[in-house]
């Protein structure tokens, strides 16, 4: 039934048009995969800043706690001065 | 916070974009001049319009931005500058495919959608160039807008001079929007709905990871106590800041205080 | 206001006439193009539609020329400063610059119009000339406008030659797609008629609107 409407059509053969019309769907999905695939990249690119900067605050961490019993005060000290 | 409501969103645009998808396929009829190829009609316009709302939208942020010296609007009008172009370009790709299909063509001059389309997608396409030719960040945001603002009132003119120039002599080759029946009226509405979501979305998503890569610029900053500039290669987009008033006189002054 | 843009324009006319480095270059490049045209196009005369293409095109790159050049004594020697620091208001810039670009263009075609008429048009220009006057007129209006305001955006950037022009040419279209339209009937061979009212309508439109949105803007380019 829906083949012989189809077959009245005038426009181009339902094959060629549903070439163009896919196309113009692919180029859609294309672009917004192309998108995700950016962020995708960004994403992995913050993961890894943060990671660096886990293992930063870590160390800065650790420093102070090595050295607290020798020079406490000065830490303490050093750390106000640089807070205010 | 950009990315509240985010996940909601994205939700919504899948929901839609599906919805969308259904009836283009199953639900519209065909129409009686150009059979199954007008299908590309409820992509091709609504990305049409979506771009164009974008760009004249941009024009507004930016008209905040000159207003309140904010630089947190100036960055959205970036973002929706920049998807408008990216939608702008999936327009003339579309409307091309289309013009292929029903001309035998892949550009027609006939069409005052598309052709307006290629001017204001040339205009637009000096907008990353012009931020990337100003170092002076305050500077670039300021031209920047002042661009935006031109550009975005070009675009309705720029529709109504194109069209005027080829309306009597030449049909419409991509048909209109008036007069659609029912069924097709709904299912493009629809498809509107969808683009402009998908639209929104995406412009959100790219907020979202502006801010947080500024927040880590700053904690970086904070964690290794230097007062630098940003590392890395310079790019056209504004640099996002966590203070608001970047420009303003009390910014300046208390930045000098320091 | 009026005092200062006077003062203005009479210093960037003294500095024009004294030194000359736009109009001559200017009016010298539209002639050499309407050679350009007679060798790309293989054509004695040209008519209706070419001709007004042609006149238009050549114009709109001898505008561009003197886009490029407006702003820059300012930016290099310091103009801007100088201006800023005095107590008128900023927008007296605006409306002289354009002024001037305007000036320029009207020189330009005083020079570029017989010219083509000599060189490439066919049809007599004599009862052309009052409808193709109006609509130079309207057309330069737009190209000082917007002109104007590409350049002080263009002027202190990196690749300012490129961007100019750039960013000018898709806001002068309608400049364009107006003026060509409506000089087209008055060039055509056969039967010429006066310009449609219709494209004079949308010349001084999109005079009117960009000259506001222009003049608004100026100022913000002006900053430091």
């Amino acid at each position: 039934m829906a083949a012989l409407v189809l077959g009245e059509l005038p426009a181009l053969p339902l094959h060629e048009a549903g070439k163009y019309v896919a196309g113009a769907y692919v180029v859609l999905f294309a672009i917004v995969l192309i998108y995700v695939a950016i962020m995708a990249i960004r994403l992995s690119r913050i993961e890894r800043e943060l990671g660096e900067l886990l293992a930063l605050s870590e160390r800065s961490a650790e420093a102070p706690a090595g050295r607290e019993q020798g020079s406490a005060q000065q830490e303490s000290a050093q750390r106000e001065s640089a807070t205010a | 916070m950009y990315g509240k409501g985010l996940r909601a969103l994205s939700i919504c645009t899948v929901a839609a974009m599906a919805l969308a998808l259904g009836l283009v396929f199953f639900y519209a009829p065909l129409e009686a001049e150009q059979g199954f190829l007008q299908k590309i009609f409820y992509l091709h316009v609504p990305l049409a319009i979506v771009a164009l709302c974008g760009f004249v939208i941009g024009g507004l942020l930016a008209i905040q931005h000159l207003r309140t010296r904010d630089a947190r609007w100036d960055m959205r009008s970036y973002v929706a500058i920049h998807m408008s172009l990216i939608f702008a370009v999936g327009t003339l790709i579309t409307g091309s495919i289309w013009a292929k299909g029903s001309w035998g063509h892949w550009w027609v001059w006939n069409e005052p959608t598309l052709v307006s389309f290629l001017i204001v997608f040339l205009l637009y396409a000096t907008y990353q160039p012009l931020r990337f030719a100003i170092e002076d960040p305050e500077r670039q945001s300021r031209y920047a807008s002042v661009f935006a603002v031109t550009a975005g009132a070009f675009v309705p003119m720029n529709f109504v001079a194109v069209r005027l120039s080829t309306a009597y002599l030449h049909p419409r080759v991509l048909g209109g929007t008036s007069n659609l029946p029912g069924a097709m009226a709904l299912t493009f509405l629809v498809s509107l709905i969808a683009m402009a979501l998908l639209y929104a979305t995406l412009c959100k998503y790219e907020l979202t990871a502006k801010h947080t890569r500024a927040q880590v610029r700053a904690l970086r900053r904070r964690l290794s106590g230097e007062t630098g500039f940003a590392s890395g290669p310079r790019s056209a987009a504004p640099a996002a800041s966590l203070q608001p008033a970047a420009g303003t006189a009390a910014g300046a002054s208390a930045r000098s205080g320091l | 206001m009026r005092r200062t843009v006077g003062a203005l324009l009479r210093k960037e006319l003294l500095v024009e006439l004294r030194t000359l480095e736009s109009v001559p270059g200017m009016s010298l490049f539209a002639v050499t193009t309407f050679v350009v045209f007679h060798f790309a196009l293989n054509r004695n005369s040209v008519d209706g539609d070419l001709a007004a293409g042609i006149l238009w095109v050549t114009l709109l790159f001898a505008a561009i020329l003197g886009v490029n050049r407006l702003f820059v004594a300012d930016a290099e020697e310091g103009g801007f400063d100088a201006f800023l620091l005095a107590p008128v208001d900023r927008s007296a810039m605006f409306i002289a610059k354009a002024l001037t670009l305007l000036a320029y263009m009207v020189v330009l075609e005083l020079v570029a119009v017989p010219a083509f008429a000599l060189l490439l048009l066919g049809p007599s220009l004599g009862g052309a000339m009052p409808g193709l006057a109006l609509i130079l007129l309207l057309g330069d209006v737009g190209v000082a406008v917007i002109g104007t305001l590409v350049a002080a955006l263009a002027v202190r950037t990196r690749a300012r030659d490129l961007l100019g022009p750039l960013l000018a040419l898709p806001l002068l279209v309608p400049i364009v797609i107006g003026g060509a339209r409506a000089t087209s009937p008055l060039l055509a061979l056969a039967h010429p008629t006066g310009p449609a009212a219709r494209w004079l309508a949308t010349l001084g439109l999109y005079d009117l609107v960009f000259g506001l949105i222009a003049f608004a803007l100026f100022d913000f380019l002006l900053e430091d």
